[in-house]
């Protein structure tokens, strides 16, 4: 099967494989999506982070229906966390998505961080260019959800939701500043249970300190939803939409998708860096001598990093 | 960076609502370096595989207790043969008479466990077909 070619026909079986390449690490895979990448920055690209729990990937299922309704075609990337013990994983959000399954226009891909931080994984952003160049024209990222360092979700998606659930007001008074950040709009999922008034108000007092007074800044909404009785999702994905529409107008997508290519382009280029100095310093005689004197404290590791650079990187 | 990891998806079909059986297997195999991707229950054939198809997985267990066996097993493995997934390894567990066994082996299943099976050897049958 030529890869390439299948894949942006669409080709389910095909994306599937090239991107368990790209997970891999496979040489092979980078090829590929070198060929895939002039058809690529099309998908408007979605993310969702909030603490486990608080009703993602059941918002995500019913996004998928609204936008399926709209006539989209729909991607998701559902990242879950490897267990730091035995580096496997379960990966349950597809259960909540799986009404989708024999829906050719939905393609769904679970993902484990594998030792990842910042609530994706290595190769999320591979696998949503493969699903962009498939014709996808959403892509849903779920992030881990550890509430914490999910900020990497703001570099990949264009739009960013963070979820909260009612109850969690002190939650939100400790990680505002990093939550408030990434947030261009707010869902409050299982509005059913009490509190969710509170949690909207305090949201959006929060928010309201935070925006600046210039007329064309986008203010965050602030939404409630039932997701498992399908209520406010309409409005969810109107939402997004008129964030995409306000950074279109004011060219802040522009700015945004050229940074994100910057931020990818210098982690790539440190990725492959390490990768290149070890391989070419490990095996010989003067690596080991220096390991060696690393774990018996006789070189400080600055003076142990700098030597190897000169070495491989030539005198600066 | 090479990162090799298995991947298998553990499915529940049939319209009973226990899985429990599939849920303890899906755990274990985390537990020994697996990735396990869970579909939940009321799986259908088809849903089963076109998970398995997105998800790229290198295996499939699937958990009967319904009696559906000798409905779902033919159907999953016929359909991966339609999907150009024949490299797929397929194995189940569940309560399967034992005449029933031999035939469904034969549509290309690799194992199916019976209830009581220690858990050892579903690790042992993967590390010997799967990986
Ligand atoms: N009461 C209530 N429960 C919900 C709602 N949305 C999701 N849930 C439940 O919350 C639990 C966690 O949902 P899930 O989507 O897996 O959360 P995630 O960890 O953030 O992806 C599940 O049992 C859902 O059925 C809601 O709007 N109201
Ligand atoms: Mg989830």
């Amino acid at each position: 099967m030529n890869y390439v070619e299948e894949a942006l026909k669409g080709n389910q079986l095909a994306g599937a494989r090239l991107i368990r390449l790209l997970e891999e690490g496979d040489p092979q895979g980078i090829e590929y999506l070198k060929a895939l990448y002039p058809h690529t920055g099309r998908a408007f690209i979605l993310g969702l982070t909030g603490p486990p729990g608080a009703g993602k990937s059941t918002l995500v299922d019913r996004i998928i229906t609204e936008l399926r309704r709209r006539d989209l075609k729909v991607g998701v990337v559902a990242v879950d966390p490897s267990s730091p013990f035995s580096g496997g994983a379960i990966l349950g959000d597809r259960v909540r998505m799986q009404r989708h399954a024999t829906d050719p226009g939905v393609f769904v891909r679970s993902m484990a961080t594998r030792g990842h931080l910042g609530g994706l994984s290595r190769a999320t952003g591979e696998a949503v260019l493969v699903l962009d160049a498939m014709g996808y024209d959403v892509i849903l990222i779920e992030t881990v959800g550890v509430g914490q360092d999910e900020v990497e979700i703001v570099d990949m998606a264009h739009t960013t939701a963070v979820v909260c659930l009612p109850g969690m007001g002190d939650d939100i008074q400790a990680m505002k500043a990093g939550i408030l950040e990434i947030g261009d709009l707010f869902i409050v999922n299982k509005a059913d249970r009490p509190g969710a008034d509170e949690v909207v108000k305090q949201l959006q007092v929060m928010l309201e300190m935070r925006t600046a007074h210039d007329e064309d800044a986008w203010r965050p909404p602030v939404l409630k939803t039932v997701a498992v009785r399908n209520e406010g999702i309409p409005d969810v994905v109107d939402a997004f939409y008129a964030h995409r529409d306000h950074q279109e107008r004011t060219g802040i997508l522009a700015e945004r998708k050229a940074k994100r290519q910057m931020h990818f382009f210098r982690e790539l280029v440190k990725e492959m860096a390490a990768e290149r100095i070890f391989g070419a310093a490990e095996g010989s005689a003067e690596y080991d001598r220096m390991l060696e004197g690393l774990r018996a404290r006789q070189i400080d590791p600055y003076t142990a990093a700098e030597t190897l650079l000169d070495q491989t990187l030539g005198g600066r | 960076m090479k990162q090799k990891k298995v991947r298998v998806l553990i499915a529940k079909p049939g319209l009973d609502g226990h899985d429990r059986g599939a849920k303890v297997v899906a755990r274990f195999l985390q537990e020994n370096g697996y990735e396990v991707i869970y579909t939940g229950l009321h799986q259908s054939p088809e849903q089963i595989v076109n998970a398995a198809l997105q998800e790229a997985v290198d295996a499939i267990g699937i958990s009967v207790l319904s009696g559906s066996h000798n409905y779902v097993f033919p159907e999953v493995m016929k359909l991966l043969k339609e999907r150009g997934m024949d490299d797929v390894v397929v194995f189940g567990g569940g309560t399967i008479p034992e005449e029933d066994i031999p035939p469904l082996l034969a549509t290309g299943v690799k194992a199916l466990f019976r209830p009581g099976t220690p858990l050892e050897e579903v690790l042992e049958f993967m590390r010997e077909n799967v990986g």
